[in-house]
């Protein structure tokens, strides 16, 4: 269980974080969300007390991190897959941590093996590519066993067999009743991979709930038909309050009734229709909506 | 998505934390480095030479020497224990080596998964700087102590070999021996507060070499500077006491305010680095 209570960064007049509160909880892959610069990184190392907040508090499993004197068995993070010395080899870079905490070295070899690098152990770290980096990552993260895991933007450079063992791996994890959290700025990302959400912009909280309350946020479903005679078909939804957008030839975009109630009154009314489909806004579209007053950096503002 | 049944899961109890783990996990963490063990090889093979090519050179000369130098044989031949050309090479190397121990875990990032399997950051300073002086205090033992053997077996050819028993001869291999680990805790310190590789090397590099360059001895106040300075005091501790004061020296130090220098940098060095890496944000 992570805590964070009131959470407040501040670097001289510029707030990183401000006031933030969650709770992320055991059981369950935790998605941290939020466009880049919304401060993400900033919250997950005042969790691990690499950052002290301005003011606020962050616990895990109740306590402050920093309180324990060896982490490993408590936290295990992955925040940035490159931050590793090119020239030890994956091996001897978990060794010395493991050692470090006093984890036994059969649990070096478990971990080399879980995330598929046993072959690639005795090899110097600079020649792994991103995806084999990140493993070595993850693989830091398990080392100690823990019971809360954060992943910074574990996905970055993983090929799409990479990405779907990540995700069976952050599935399993929660099952064995961790507390896992994952980080991102893409919803794509964690449309597959997490069942709650913390989504956070200019770093304040936007929302915090299951991904389902989180999908029927979007702008509301619409609905597409494709009719011989679209201006009847408007004529007739428009008249029972929908809002009817042309989108391309012989097909309308209609918004405000669902597709059942369109047919029905197509039905009624004569006018064959040749599609019918309920386009759900997208995991995507909710993020984006949510998150435009909050974004950091856009393309093409003037600043 | 439906929620996974979810297992109370019973943590292994953690072991009571010991500093002896900390002092093998840097252990292991040093050594691992390839670019290291290259560095100590490589340079300790150079230095060796060094003083070799030096003593080689007094060998050579020695049937021209004018009878007044030949008289103030073996004592004038303490340069040959250990060149000063050496000397400042070793200052750098290990400099650089306990440098690299902390850069290299600032310029990469790797200093936040330390700090975080490590969050008793104390303690890992505390470790690291143990470890590094360890090792380079082992490095300058060999280097000092090879150095000396093999410059005086080329002298006792010419009969002006210093044996280790001559007064004074102890003390210029032990201070040479231990110019390697002040060294390289200071740059070990310089590099934790500075983490940046490049400002590191040269901030390091000037203020052993070349701060020594701006104050010598024949002011009261210059001589006061320049007596805390490792180099200085080194070559108080390496000139042998019998043939007194080169010119210019007006205001020596004493042997003792010399051991005293070289103790106070790592001493008052890695706690200031422990304080600044405690307090600051990663």
């Amino acid at each position: 269980m992570i805590e964070v209570n009131e959470l407040t960064k501040r670097y001289g007049s510029t707030t990183a974080v401000n006031a933030l509160t969650f709770t992320v909880r055991p059981g369950h892959v935790t998605g941290f969300l939020g466009p880049n610069g919304a401060g993400k990184s900033t919250t997950l190392r005042m969790i691990l007390g690499l950052n002290r907040p301005t003011s606020g508090t962050a616990t895990v499993s109740g306590r402050q991190f920093r309180d324990h004197p060896r982490g490993l068995r408590h936290v295990g993070a992955l925040l940035d897959a490159t931050a590793v010395h090119g020239g030890r080899s994956a091996y001897a870079h978990l060794w010395a941590l493991a050692r470090s905490n006093r984890i036994p070295r059969h649990q070096v070899d478990e971990v080399l093996q879980e995330v598929g690098l046993a072959n690639a152990a005795r090899r110097r770290i600079g020649g792994y590519s991103l995806g084999m980096k990140q493993r070595l990552g993850i693989a830091t993260a398990l080392l100690g066993d823990p019971p809360v895991l954060l992943f910074d933007e574990p996905l970055n450079g993983l090929d799409p067999e990479g990405v779907l063992w990540v995700r069976g791996l952050f599935r399993r994890l929660a099952a064995e009743g961790r507390t896992v959290l994952v980080s991102s700025h893409l919803m794509s990302e964690m449309e597959n991979t997490a069942d709650q959400l913390i989504v956070i912009g200019r770093g304040e909280l936007i929302a915090a709930e299951s991904l389902t309350e989180f999908a029927a946020r979007g702008t509301g479903a619409s609905v597409t038909v494709r009719t011989h005679e679209p201006d009847a078909l408007a004529a007739l939804v428009t008249a029972h309050d929908a809002l009817v957008r042309p989108d391309g030839e012989g097909t309308l975009n209609v918004a405000g009734l669902n597709a059942a109630r369109i047919g029905e009154l197509a039905f009624q009314h004569g006018i064959p229709l040749s599609e019918l489909t309920t386009r759900s806004a997208s995991l995507e579209q909710a993020f984006m909506d949510l998150t435009a007053d909050h974004v950091e950096y856009r393309a093409g503002e003037s600043r | 998505m439906t929620t996974p049944t979810t297992t109370v899961r019973a943590t292994a109890p953690e072991p009571r934390p010991q500093f002896r783990d900390l002092l093998a996990a840097e252990w292991v963490k040093l050594w691992s480095l390839r670019s290291i063990r290259w560095t100590f090889a490589l340079s300790a093979a150079a230095l060796i030479l060094f003083t070799t090519n030096g003593v080689l050179a007094d060998y050579r000369n020695w049937p021209s020497n004018s009878p007044q130098l030949r008289a103030s044989y073996p004592a004038a031949g303490y340069e040959d224990i250990f060149v000063p050309g050496a000397a400042m090479v070793l200052m750098l190397v290990t400099g650089s080596i306990g440098a690299i121990t902390v850069v290299g875990e600032y310029a990469s990032g790797l200093a936040r998964t330390t700090f975080t399997a490590v969050p008793a950051r104390g303690s890992l300073m505390a470790a690291k700087a143990l470890v590094v002086a360890a090792a380079t205090f082992a490095y300058g033992a060999l280097v000092a102590a090879a150095s000396f053997t093999v410059a005086q077996a080329v002298l006792s050819g010419r009969h002006i070999n210093l044996s280790i028993g001559h007064p004074g001869a102890l003390r210029a291999v032990l201070a040479s021996a231990l110019l390697a680990p002040v060294c390289a805790l200071i740059g070990m310190s310089i590099g934790a507060i500075l983490r940046h590789t490049a400002t590191t090397m040269v901030t390091t590099a000037a203020l052993l070499l070349l701060v020594p360059e701006f104050f010598d001895e024949r002011h009261h106040w210059t001589a006061a500077i320049a007596h805390t300075m490792p180099y200085l005091a080194w070559q108080r501790l390496w000139r042998l006491d019998e043939l007194g004061f080169p010119p210019g020296i007006h205001y020596p130090s004493t042997a003792t305010e010399a051991w005293i220098a070289l103790a106070a940098w790592p001493l008052v060095a890695v706690p200031v680095a422990t304080l600044v890496v405690r307090r600051r944000d990663m």
